[in-house]
């Protein structure tokens, strides 16, 4: 079976909506040259009105693409590193988010918002390794984290086609993960709906991004001790509470990973709703980034504030005592 | 602009009375501006406007009953009552919004001018109005680049009425306003932005130039708002400019100067029109219903997510 690579799946599904529907252009900077890889060569097809090169102003080309995708187009912006989206808060949150009820549902801000390279890169300090998508689920703008090469692919292609704002974190640890797939099986994945990425009766586990496949191998390992279900939300907002609220309320059990800081975090959310509404058995347990980290360029300092497997394997064992 | 005044003064007392809630940015001094500039525009030109917006919308042709139900917050208002002053917008005729962050229409107009260029609309043009505060806002010297590289049909209008909220202009802003948009590449000029035919004939040859190609523009008119910034300013007693200063503005009255070149005749059958019209207006706006607050997050998305609530 064919292999797709996470770069390849974003950028099939780029291509794949740009011929779909003329409406849809990338803006960005380097985007014709396809620096971080997901639009290269769109610009030999597409060519650079439809592909093209910003100014480094961000501020200004996300409203832009707020002000083109009221007039009718369907933009997608793509920002270099994720930590950009602190400079573009504004422009996101409070101009693009607000305008459809501000104005009555008079009009929709059709724009996506791609950040790959999302996360730790592993010695890029304290500016480039953040991954800030709990920010954007706060605000309620809907923000997807796809693990996986099609979900990557699925997940993109709704954002694009959903009429309101929707950000899609790219994780830098996964930027190089391939999928055994055909290309014929990718298709939409709906915003809003997990995946349940391995089945069990003991305790769920709540995985984002690239701690995806770190949950699998961690559920693969601890097979014989407990039977472990895991559960990738793939979207951070909205939330698929009726899949996770199953798998919670059946297992009474749940540990939450997520590379958010800890303080009004991802994993937060998922714990206080657990609490409140799914029946725990025991107390829910969150592994995230510290309170307000700030990574540090060393590469073991970044680790160490990262979670991990082994936190993991601690948190499961934790909840099943 | 007997309009805007007439509105204007009647949303004043409106606000200053606790009806229109949150209060306003009156307008009132400035109208010359919005009506010279919109004189050129089409419906299917884009703008983007302020938090002292009123004028804007108004010109560029809102329904003045459907303005006065927003600021009522009435389910008849431009925007459902969501919006408000700072917000109110009329998509439809390319009114793309009043914004409560300064600056920050400018480049939302670049996309409209981008996107109309993508689509074959060569010749529509986006105005984006911003005061002289705006001018110390990086977004908008982004703009003003970027609609320059691609030489986008955008009209830049800069309404320098003095003062951004209480801070002088000379004490906000470096340097000549005119220079620095010429300084990005955009064919720039200044004018009086008390007198309507003044602002009409520049705004006409730039919005002119704009629809054949010429690349954008920019325009700045100087203005004065006879009142304070924003309603809170009649409440608090704050002063930051002397009375002579206000009096020898309203001694430029836009109002006034055009009144002068019309037949009285002509002048008072305005008045009358206009009068008609805001007495059509209240009673629109006061008859309207409000919103059921359990609505209160309709609109929030176009696609369906279910909030859930706060509490």
């Amino acid at each position: 079976m064919p292999s797709l690579s996470y770069v390849a799946a974003v950028n099939r599904a780029l291509r794949d909506e740009m011929a779909r529907d003329e409406r849809v252009c990338v803006l960005g900077e380097d985007v014709s040259q396809g620096i971080t890889g997901l639009t290269k060569g769109l610009a030999d097809v597409y060519g650079t009105g439809r592909v093209v090169d910003m100014p480094l102003s961000e501020q200004a080309f996300t409203s832009l693409a707020t002000g083109a995708a009221i007039a009718g187009q369907r933009p997608v912006v793509e920002f270099q590193i994720p930590s950009l989206l602190y400079l573009v808060f504004e422009q996101i949150a409070n101009q693009a988010h607000k305008f459809s009820l501000m104005t009555g549902g008079q009009a929709s801000v059709p724009v996506t918002y791609l950040f790959p390279g999302s996360g730790s890169r592993s010695g890029m300090a304290g500016q480039h390794s953040d991954h800030p998508y709990s920010l954007l689920a706060h605000v309620g703008v809907k923000t997807a984290v796809p693990a996986t090469p099609s979900d990557a692919y699925g997940l993109l292609l709704s954002a694009i086609r959903e009429p309101d704002p929707v950000a899609v974190f790219a994780p830098t640890l996964l930027m190089g993960a391939s999928e055994e797939i055909d290309d014929g099986d990718l298709a939409a994945v709906p915003l809003g709906s997990a995946r349940v990425c391995r089945e069990g009766t003991d305790v769920t586990v709540v995985a984002v991004g690239h701690l995806v496949p770190i949950a699998l191998q961690v559920a693969a390992a601890l097979a014989g001790e407990a039977s472990i279900e895991v559960i990738d939300p793939r979207t951070v907002y909205p939330v698929d509470w009726e899949t996770l609220g199953k798998s919670i309320t059946r297992t009474g059990r749940l540990v939450v990973i997520d590379d958010s800081n800890r303080m009004c975090g991802f994993g937060s959310e998922i714990a206080a709703t657990a609490v409140e509404e799914f029946g725990l058995t025991v107390p829910p347990m969150r592994l995230s980034r510290p309170d307000g980290a700030v990574i540090p360029y060393a590469l073991n300092l970044d680790h160490a504030l990262l979670p991990d497997a082994g936190g993991l394997v601690g948190a499961i064992r934790a909840v099943l005592r | 602009m007997r309009l805007i005044r007439e509105f204007e003064e009647h949303c004043l007392e409106k606000a200053l009375a606790g009806t229109i809630v949150g209060g306003i940015h009156p307008y009132i001094g400035q109208e010359a501006v919005a009506v010279g500039v919109s004189a050129h525009l089409r419906a299917d030109d884009v703008i983007t406007s302020t938090h002292r917006g009123h004028g804007h919308v108004l010109a560029k042709g809102a329904d003045p009953k459907r303005a006065l139900a927003e600021l009522y917050g009435a389910s008849t208002g431009l925007n459902r009552g969501r919006g408000g002053s700072m917000h109110a917008a009329d998509v439809g005729l390319g009114i793309y919004g009043a914004n409560g962050i300064v600056g920050a229409g400018a480049p939302i107009a670049v996309g409209a001018a981008w996107a109309a260029r993508r689509a074959g609309h060569d010749d529509r043009v986006a105005v984006a109005f911003f005061g002289d505060g705006a001018l110390s806002q990086g977004v908008v010297l982004e703009a003003f680049n970027m609609a320059a590289l691609w030489s986008l049909p955008v009209l830049f209008v800069c309404e320098n009425n003095g003062y951004a909220t209480s801070l002088p202009v000379d004490r906000g802003l470096a340097g000549d306003p005119v220079r620095r948009a010429a300084g990005f590449g955009l064919t720039a000029a200044a004018v009086d932005g008390m007198d309507v035919e003044a602002v009409a004939e520049a705004a006409g040859q730039a919005v002119a130039a704009c629809r054949t190609g010429a690349g954008p523009h920019f325009l700045e008119c100087a203005t004065y708002r006879f009142h304070g910034h924003h309603t809170v300013e009649h409440l608090m007693g704050t002063k930051y400019r002397d009375d002579d200063e206000v009096a020898g503005a309203r001694a430029r009255d836009p109002l006034t100067r055009q009144r002068a070149r019309l037949a009285p005749e002509a002048a008072d059958e305005v008045d009358a029109e206009i009068a008609a019209l805001i007495a059509e207006a209240e009673a629109f706006a006061s008859s309207s219903p409000g919103s059921d607050p359990r609505d209160a997050l309709d609109y929030l998305y176009a696609g369906t997510v279910p909030a859930r609530p706060g509490a």
